[in-house]
């Protein structure tokens, strides 16, 4: 397959300096409203709790929580970048340049999961303010960190094409990705809620991805890691394949 | 005859539940020349653009440019052509020179800041290179996105109303500019509802409508061929009748006999060389007249008078 490493290239930049143009909106606002979660939660309210799995809960949220944000950011960064070239009508110049599925996706989805990644290690660095904590398995967790932010920004990028107004592009980030994460084992251990909801629990996908960089973090986790892994791989598959397919039929793309 | 630099041949877009855009559309496009395609609104000249462009699908037949079948080798040939689009949509945040670069970046081009700003210079640009395009006039932003369109130097380029909303003066500028483009042996392809521009700059002219081309010709021939020339002459007596001395010219009488109107010719002088022998013929047969008022049909006229023909049929 042909990859024209250049036009890639051009779109991650323009999206990156996006980014950075928009500083204070994509960058300090998830890491002051993290950092907020970590000082009510972690520092003030964690210094009262029980540890969790062995785990002292103020440690025990930042996967969670870094997840929560994770998930929201590529979703929306990715959807963004395309919906917003749709909406202006600058779409134009990328249907008619000599770019293919392969080259959008980088660039795009490349420039999302990068500020996904950039957004988690600051995140990250802003934890040791609140709270102590070591990562078990740095290099798992690094992967594991890399994996959703390429699945989710994938994702992101099929609702930024889908999406036709400004209302639908915020409704799966705020009304589905947000409370299922909140559901999802950020703030408790999903083994210790009552039956039947320890099982119900479980029918929340964002559970799995919870509990894979628990484990990551920790080493303990509701579910099993390969499960949470292939869950992920998984995803991550289905979004590729779906972009290939809207690519093939230039579904909202091309008229 | 060189090889067409494009070539569309049974072109057919029909939207879903929507008018057929373009029904069975033949076009062969050659290379140097700046081919002007008029219609009315909503007679699929966009949509055309867009075909070739890759901005939509067609429903039906074939475009090949370069040589090349865009269905297959659309990356090629993509990368020879440029679209400046008919609404001013850019990322209004951008500064100038970031959004040509990205556009040069976008089309498989490396980064040339010494070719962008030749771009830039060329369109009066340079000194607006850090400004946020938001903050640019709306004829400047139509530069930039030529500006854009120019960047990965195409051989094909597509403007599409590219002087829509721009005041006279600009309008002239750029019609110096798409010259200037052709001078360097860029094929140009433009859309344009201000006819004046289309016999001001094409050497070609297409009339589409209802998305079939109507017409295409030479700009001079189809001028030749269905330009007349008007001539009113107000007579200093009226006429009850056309006298025999003028039996032979093509004229009609009018205004309760105070006027001669003379209708003929073509679009080359032959129209004006009659009238003179026209008014030689009045003089011999004594008939006195006090003013004459000629007029060549333009472009519009042609166009307007085709069109109409074919609503009648």
């Amino acid at each position: 397959m042909y990859f024209n490493a250049r036009s890639a290239l051009a779109i991650y930049r323009r999206e990156m300096a996006r980014a950075f143009r928009t500083a204070f909106q994509s960058i300090l606002s998830p890491v002051l409203t993290t950092s907020l979660y970590f000082v009510v939660f972690g520092s003030v309210i964690g210094a009262r709790m029980e540890p969790i799995g062995g785990v002292p809960y103020g440690a025990f949220i930042i996967p969670g929580l870094l997840m929560l944000t994770l998930l929201g950011e590529t979703t929306s960064n990715a959807s963004f970048g395309i919906y917003m070239p749709r909406f202006t009508g600058t779409i134009y110049e990328l249907l008619s340049a000599p770019v293919g599925v392969a080259e959008t996706l980088a660039g795009f989805v490349g420039a999302a999961a990068t500020k996904g990644l950039i957004l988690a290690a600051i995140i990250l660095g802003t934890a040791t303010f609140f709270v102590d904590y070591e990562i078990k398995y740095p290099l798992l967790a690094a992967f594991y960190i890399m994996l959703v932010a390429a699945s989710f920004a994938l994702f992101g990028f099929i609702l930024g094409i889908w999406a036709d107004s400004f209302e639908k592009l915020g409704i799966i980030p705020m009304l589905i990705l947000t409370p299922l994460t909140f559901l999802g084992g950020t703030f408790y251990s999903i083994r210790e809620l009552p039956s039947p909801w320890d099982a119900v629990a479980l029918a929340n996908p964002i559970a799995f991805l919870v509990s894979g960089l628990r484990y990551s973090f920790y080493g303990v986790s509701d579910v099993p890691i390969g499960v949470s892994l292939g869950l992920t791989i998984g995803f991550l598959a289905l979004c590729t394949l779906v972009i290939a397919v809207i690519f093939r039929t230039g579904w909202r793309l091309r008229e | 005859m060189s090889e067409p630099i494009l070539s569309i041949r049974g072109l057919t877009k029909t939207y879903k539940n929507g008018p057929r855009a373009l029904d069975s559309v033949d076009l062969d496009i050659r290379p140097g020349e700046i081919f002007a395609l008029l219609g009315p609104n909503g007679a699929g000249k966009t949509t055309l653009i867009g075909a070739v462009c890759g901005l939509v699908r067609p429903t039906g037949g074939t475009i090949t440019a370069f040589g090349q079948d865009l269905s297959r080798d659309w990356r090629k040939a993509r990368a020879r052509i440029g679209l400046v689009p008919q609404e001013l949509a850019t990322d209004m945040f951008e500064t100038v020179w970031r959004a040509i670069a990205y556009s040069q970046g976008l089309f498989g081009r490396p980064y040339d800041p010494a070719r962008l700003e030749e771009i830039l210079r060329s369109l009066s640009l340079w000194d607006k290179k850090d400004a946020q395009i938001r903050a640019l006039s709306g004829g400047m932003k139509r530069r930039v996105l030529i500006a854009k369109a120019l960047a990965h130097e195409p051989e094909l380029l597509f403007l599409d109303e590219p002087t829509a909303g721009v005041d006279v003066e600009l309008r002239k500028d750029m019609w110096q500019q798409i010259a200037a483009l052709k001078e360097r042996g860029v094929t140009i392809i433009l859309t344009t509802h201000y006819i004046e521009e289309a016999e001001e700059m094409a050497d070609r002219v297409g009339i589409i409508r209802g998305g079939r081309i109507l017409m295409v010709d030479e700009k001079r021939a189809m001028m030749e061929r269905l330009g007349t020339t008007e001539a009113v002459i107000t007579l200093a007596a009226p006429l009850a009748a056309i006298p025999p001395a003028l039996a032979g010219f093509p004229v009609e009488i009018g205004a309760d006999g105070m006027q001669l109107i003379y209708r003929g010719g073509n679009g080359q002088g032959g129209g004006r060389a009659q009238v003179a022998q026209l008014t030689q013929a009045l003089t011999r047969a004594d008939i006195a007249y006090t003013s004459l008022d000629i007029h060549d049909s333009s472009l519009e006229d042609i166009f307007v008078g085709l069109l109409g023909e074919k609503e009648a049929a």
